[in-house]
């Protein structure tokens, strides 16, 4: 529904996002009937595989600066917006009969709403929770406005919206996802240094030369786009799940801002993977499963991160008390 | 936003003095008349110092002095409201070359955020100037090595940062400033929170750099330390008390009369004790 009305000009590049996500159908598929697994089968569970895929590098790529600001309510104020946004669309729709993907309307206003949450802190000079929670109150009460305004059978088709919908996830909606995961790498890898200096130490970057309320804003705007993108499956109410437990379980074993990136997207492919497997055997809703299934990963890594702490604790003792104690030290640990 | 098409800046420069090339001379922070406050108060007034390369200058002063403040607007972070201040021979809100200054903030033991950070990558940052959007390269790391060898943290570097004690975390910030060829070092209050001991061997470190041609701007409140290690004193309370030699200073009344006026009257009475005020820079040049 995307393309047409946006135009010609996006055509071609849609033909061949199209082909190129009816190849990696075919792919799952083929595996599917190699392996005798029956989830496979169905081409919404390849759509929603590669949807989830790929949130689960772009949220935890995101959301690694995020947590580490102390700005993870972002995503929840945002992901809330996003929700208006997602009213918008179908107002518009139902008001004008025009065709417009509730996506695309999502993506504009969450980040129209990242800028104002920007705008907002630059003013009063600090991110506060309670702007924050203005936005977010501000986005669903706008949202549930808008569709109480509209009759018949719009509110139906909000709880999509509200817990995300596996089986909902249109060819349509997996080429924007992978349009919105493109923007995102690519643009977190060419400022991946920038980004780090303003998250680690924001008087020294400006210090640097770094434009700081310039990165803030790209970071807010890309995690808008990661919110909208995650919404699909996750569902407004839990999509900034993903931009926080899997940060914060890594960051219970990593010792480097890489290494804590990295481990961050495998914990978070993890629980998408595991999560959508598990909803789908069991039929209950995939934003939630996935969710427990990352916080479950979550307490898995703090416990992982004590006995690691523990054992760093031995091998300081160790390099204090010398080579002879060290050797003792060191099998008395095993 | 970028640092593309700043030339680099070899090692070899701090030592070379060039003045006239780049209209630059030798003072290297050079700040004249400035006043500047957050609010309607001044918080410094009509303050002018100047720092040429190779000096070692310690800025000391009352809580509330605006010292802090002075070295904010000596790195171009606030925009002075009467006054100059220029940074390498250029205006400092404007001054392009960042990477050849270095900047280790107020208590890093307070302020370093509990994030999953290596000591080996909180200095690359200092790289990250050099580099822009562009890859880090070998030779990046090398010089990341060479620096965390020069302030004998070189078995440290894979360490968190959040794993090392105040001392080591300050050194680390010191790597850091050394990684990016930094001509002038900016230290604010970098011994709160570090145990006596490796203050110590801090303010040592200091003056090794300095003897190899770092300049070194420190504000700093143990005023002890600065007499001992710095080759010059500016004692600061919202105006400038005092400013030269160490020697000169503890032979002055400046740190009586700066550190009264604020014991007298924090608020309100800021005139008391400034009778003789005229007499300021009288310790200079004994």
């Amino acid at each position: 529904m995307t393309a047409p009305l946006i135009g010609d000009a996006v055509r071609a590049p849609y033909d061949l996002l199209a082909w190129l996500i009816g190849l990696w159908s075919d792919a799952l598929a083929a595996v599917g009937d190699a392996l005798g697994i029956g989830m496979l089968d169905y081409v919404f569970m390849h759509h929603a595989l590669l949807v989830g895929g790929l949130i689960a590098v772009m949220a935890p790529l995101v959301g690694t600066f995020l947590v580490h600001r102390q700005m993870a309510l972002i995503g929840d104020a945002l992901a809330h917006t996003a929700f208006a946004g997602v009213a918008v669309g179908l107002f518009v729709n139902s008001l004008l009969g025009t065709g417009i993907s509730p996506y695309v309307t999502a993506v504009v206003v969450a980040m129209l709403a990242a800028l104002a949450i920007e705008l907002i802190s630059e003013v009063t000079d600090a991110y506060n929770d309670v702007s924050m929670a203005i936005v977010l109150s501000t986005g669903f009460a706008l949202g549930a406005v808008l569709i109480s305004l509209n009759t018949g059978g719009l509110a139906v088709g909000i709880n999509q919206y509200l817990f995300g919908n596996l089986a909902t996830v249109s060819r349509e909606n997996a080429a924007l996802l992978v349009v919105l995961f493109l923007v995102v790498s690519i643009v977190v890898t060419i400022t991946y240094k920038q980004l780090l200096y303003v998250t680690f130490d924001e008087t020294a970057a400006r210090v640097a030369g770094l434009n700081v309320s310039w990165y803030n804003r790209l970071m807010t705007t890309l995690t808008a786009m990661v919110v909208v993108g995650a919404m699909q499956i996750m569902g407004v109410i839990l999509v900034a799940a993903m931009l926080v437990v899997p940060v914060a379980a890594a960051a219970q074993v990593a010792r480097g801002f890489r290494e804590a990136l990295l481990a961050s997207v495998v914990l978070a492919e993890i629980a998408v993977i595991v999560g959508i497997t598990l909803s789908y055997r069991y039929e209950a809703t995939a934003g939630g499963t996935i969710v427990l299934v990352a916080v479950a990963v979550y307490v898995g890594m703090v416990l992982a991160g004590k006995l690691q702490s523990r054992r760093d604790v031995v091998e300081e003792s160790e390099a204090v008390t010398g080579g002879m104690d060290a050797a003792a030290g060191g099998s008395a640990e095993d | 936003m970028s640092f593309e098409g700043i030339p680099s800046i070899g090692v070899d420069a701090v030592e070379t003095n060039r003045p006239g090339e780049n209209g630059e001379t030798d003072r290297v922070v050079d700040v004249v008349d400035l006043t500047f406050g957050y609010a309607a108060a001044p918080v410094v007034e009509d303050v002018s110092f100047g720092v040429d390369r190779g000096e070692y200058v310690g800025v000391i002063g009352p809580n509330g002095s605006g010292k802090s403040t002075l070295l904010r607007l000596a790195l171009g972070l606030h925009d002075p409201d009467a006054g100059s201040c220029r940074l390498l021979g250029h205006p400092s809100l404007a001054f392009a070359e960042r990477e050849r200054v270095g900047y280790v903030a107020q208590d890093v033991t307070e302020n370093t955020k509990r994030m999953p950070i290596t000591v080996a990558e909180v200095v690359l940052m200092g790289r990250f100037p050099h580099a822009g959007f562009g890859r880090v390269t070998e030779s990046d790391r090398e010089r990341v090595r060479e620096a965390l060898r020069t302030v004998g943290m070189e078995r440290l570097a894979d360490r968190k940062i959040t794993a090392l004690s105040g001392g080591q975390r300050q050194r680390a910030y010191i790597a850091r400033a050394l990684a990016g060829e930094a001509e002038l070092l900016v230290l604010d209050e970098p011994t709160v929170g570090v145990d006596a001991e490796s203050v110590d061997a801090f303010f040592e470190l200091l003056s090794d750099l300095n003897d190899e041609g770092m300049t070194i701007l420190l504000v700093e409140h143990d005023i002890g330390a600065v007499l001992e290690h710095a080759s010059r004193v500016i004692c600061l309370n919202r105006e400038v008390y005092f400013d030269g030699s160490p020697t000169a200073f503890a032979e002055s009344d400046a740190l009586d009369r700066a550190y009264g006026t604020n014991l007298g009257g924090r608020k309100g009475d800021s005139d008391g004790g400034k009778g003789d005020i005229d007499g300021r820079n009288g310790g200079d040049g004994r």
